[in-house]
C-alpha cells in the first residue's frame, strides 16, 4: 500500500509531475476521499479504480481545475491546477453524436488546437496540416472526413486521442475511454495511448472500471472506496486482503485464466455483486 | 408585377431590403447552433415573448421594438440562469411562454390605437418601420453578428462536446448565456420582419437546409446565412412585385422551398454515394 520504490523506467525524474498531499475532496456534504497522498512521475501509468461514486472522475476534475480540494495540497507541473491547462490532454468515454451533426472527424480533432479560444477564426493552413499529421499518427485518416455522428465508437476514440495529443500534453487524463467499445477496439485504443506515453514520456491517469485491457501497461493502481484509498502496484492492491480491508467487508479476488475478478459479497453500491478489476499473466 | 422597378427606387423599400439582409445574416448565423444545441423551442419561446414585450412597448412608449427587445432579453436571461439541462429548460420555456402570451393578449386589450400595429407584431410589417427603427435594426444586427464572430469557436466546441470543452477551459455557462442573449437580439430582429409567429422560418429553416448539404461547420454556417439571405431578400422582392402578398408569407414560402430543394438534393446525392463530407 505504501508508495513503491521509484524505479524510473524512463528518464530520471527529479520532480514528480503531480503531487497530492493529504488531499480531501467534498462535494456537497459528502466526502469523496480524504488524506490522499500521491506522487506521479513523468511517464508513469496510473489506473484509478473503484465503485461508482467513489470520486474517480472528481479526481480528474480537480486536476483540470474544475473542482477544488477541501483540504490538503496539490501541485501539478509545478503549480496549482488551473482551468484550460494545455499541458493536459483529456480523453472522455465514447458518446453518441447526432447522425446529422455538421462536424467531421477532422473538425473534432481541430478543436484540440484552438477550439476554446474566443476571437475571429482565421484559416490557418499550417494548423490543418498539424491536425492531419496527428490524425495519421493515430491511424484515423481513412474516416477523418466523415461526420462524427456516423463513426463507430473505436473510430471516434482514435480521433479523440488525436485531439488530446495535438497540444503535446505532459499528462493524459482518460475517463473511461474504453467504455462501450468492443474488445478489439479496447485493445487497440489502450495500446495507442500506451505507445504515445512511451514515446513522449507522458504520464497517464486512466479511470476505468475494468483494468483487464490495460493491466500489462499499468505501473500503479489507485483504488478508491467510500472515502478510503490504496495505492500501489496492481499485485499489491488487487488482492483479497487489501480489497477486503478497503471495502470493510469480505471481498474475494479470483484469478480466472488471465483475468482477475472481484467478488463482493455485500455490494453497497447497488451494481452487480461482481466486477472486474484486474487480469494479467502474473 | 411591373411595379418592382418603381418600388426599388423608393427609400422605404431600399431600407426594408437592407433591414431584411441584416436580419437574415444574424439569423442564418445562429441557426446551425440553435439546431446543434437543440434550442428550436427556446427560439420559439423567445420570439413569443417578444409579443407581450412589444405590446407593452406599444402601450407605454409607442415603441414595440424596444418593448420586444426587453421582453426577449429578460426571457433569455431567465432560461439561461434557470434551465441548465435541456429537459428542464424546455419545461421552463413552456411555462413562461404560455404565461407571456396571456400577458400579451391582456396588454393588447388595453391598446386602443390602430389594430394594424397589433397584427404587425404577430406577422411582421417591415414596410411600416420608420427610419429610427430601421437604424436600430441595422445596429443591433451588426452588433450581434460581431458577437457571434468572436464567440464562434468556443460556442461550437461547447455545443458539440461540452465535457471536453469544459476540460479545455471553455466557460460553458458564460458561453451558453451569451448565446442566449445574442439569440434574443436576433429573434427580436427577425420578429420585425416576419413577425413573432414566423421567426423560425429565418432562424431554423435555412440552417436545417444547409445541414443537408454539408458536414463542415464553416460551410454549414455560410450556406445557412446564404439561404436566409435568399429567403429574406427574395421574399421581400416577391412581396413588392406582387403587391398583395405579405412579406412574411413570401419569406416563409421561399425559405421552405429552399429546405425542400436541399432535402431532395441530399437524398439524390446519398443515393449516388454515401459520403456527404
Amino acid at each position: 500500500m505504501a508508495l513503491a520504490a521509484p524505479k524510473s523506467k524512463s528518464n530520471v525524474a527529479s520532480q514528480p509531475l503531480l503531487s497530492l498531499h493529504n488531499a480531501s475532496l467534498r462535494l456537497g456534504n459528502r466526502t469523496l476521499w480524504k488524506d490522499l497522498s500521491l506522487d506521479l512521475k513523468p511517464g508513469e501509468f496510473l489506473a484509478v479504480l473503484g465503485p461508482n461514486g467513489a470520486g474517480k472522475t472528481s479526481l480528474l476534475k480537480v486536476l483540470l481545475g474544475l473542482n477544488s480540494l477541501k483540504q490538503g495540497s496539490i501541485e501539478l507541473l509545478g503549480q496549482p491546477p488551473h482551468k484550460g491547462n494545455s499541458q493536459i490532454g483529456y480523453i472522455p468515454q465514447q458518446k453518441a453524436f447526432d447522425r446529422d451533426l455538421p462536424v467531421r472527424g477532422r473538425d473534432l480533432v481541430h478543436f484540440g488546437l484552438d477550439g476554446h479560444r474566443f476571437g475571429f477564426v482565421r484559416h490557418d493552413q499550417a494548423a490543418w496540416q498539424r491536425v492531419d499529421e496527428v490524425i495519421k499518427e493515430v491511424g484515423a485518416s481513412a474516416y477523418a472526413n466523415n461526420p462524427i455522428g456516423r463513426l463507430s465508437g473505436g473510430e471516434q476514440q482514435r480521433l479523440r486521442i488525436a485531439q488530446a495529443l495535438l497540444a503535446k500534453p505532459e499528462l493524459l487524463l482518460c475517463d473511461e475511454p474504453l467504455l462501450s467499445l468492443d474488445l478489439k477496439s479496447q485493445q487497440a485504443i489502450s495500446e495507442l495511448i500506451d505507445s504515445y506515453r512511451k514515446r513522449y514520456n507522458t504520464s497517464v491517469i486512466f479511470v476505468t472500471h475494468d483494468i483487464n485491457p490495460i493491466l500489462s501497461m499499468v505501473d500503479r493502481v489507485l483504488y478508491l472506496v467510500g472515502g478510503k484509498w490504496a495505492v500501489g502496484k496492481p499485485d499489491e492492491i488487487l488482492t483479497t486482503k487489501c480489497l477486503s480491508q478497503l471495502y470493510g467487508t469480505p471481498v474475494d479476488v479470483l484469478r480466472v485464466r488471465d483475468r482477475i475478478i472481484v467478488v463482493n459479497t455485500v455490494d453497497q453500491h447497488g451494481s452487480s455483486g461482481q466486477h472486474h478489476v484486474g487480469g494479467g499473466e502474473h | 408585377m411591373n411595379n418592382l422597378p418603381f418600388y426599388l427606387s423608393q427609400p422605404f423599400a431600399q431600407h426594408a431590403l437592407l433591414a431584411a439582409a441584416i436580419v437574415a445574416i444574424i439569423c442564418g448565423f445562429i441557426g446551425p447552433f440553435v439546431i446543434m444545441r437543440g434550442m428550436a423551442f427556446a427560439v420559439h419561446g423567445t420570439s413569443e415573448l417578444a409579443f407581450p414585450g412589444a405590446a407593452a412597448g406599444l402601450l407605454i412608449a409607442n415603441n414595440p421594438l424596444a418593448g420586444a427587445l426587453v421582453g426577449t432579453l429578460v426571457f433569455a436571461t431567465i432560461i439561461g440562469l434557470l434551465g441548465v439541462r435541456e429537459r428542464e429548460r424546455d419545461s421552463v420555456i413552456g411555462v413562461i411562454l404560455a404565461f407571456g402570451l396571456g400577458m400579451g393578449v391582456l396588454l393588447l386589450s388595453f391598446y386602443h390605437g390602430f389594430a394594424a400595429e397589433a397584427t404587425s407584431i404577430l406577422f411582421g410589417n417591415i414596410f411600416g418601420a420608420g427610419n429610427g427603427q430601421l437604424l436600430a435594426l441595422v445596429l443591433i444586427g451588426a452588433g450581434a453578428t460581431l458577437a457571434m464572430l468572436i464567440l464562434y469557436r468556443p460556442l461550437l466546441f461547447a455545443s458539440v462536446d461540452p465535457d471536453v470543452a469544459e476540460a479545455r477551459g471553455v466557460p460553458l455557462r458564460l458561453v451558453g448565456l451569451l448565446f442566449l442573449l445574442i439569440l434574443a437580439f436576433a429573434v427580436t430582429e427577425a420578429a420585425q420582419i416576419v413577425g413573432t409567429l414566423l421567426v423560425l422560418s429565418l432562424a431554423i429553416t435555412p440552417a436545417a437546409a444547409a445541414q443537408r448539404l454539408s458536414a463542415r461547420p464553416i460551410m454549414v454556417t455560410t450556406l445557412s446565412i446564404l439561404f436566409a439571405l435568399i429567403a429574406s431578400v427574395g421574399g421581400l422582392l416577391v412581396s413588392l412585385a406582387n403587391g398583395r402578398l405579405k412579406a412574411s408569407v413570401c419569406i416563409t414560402f421561399v425559405s421552405f422551398g429552399i429546405y425542400l430543394a436541399a432535402r431532395v438534393f441530399s437524398y439524390r446525392s446519398s443515393q449516388a454515394g454515401p459520403s456527404r463530407a
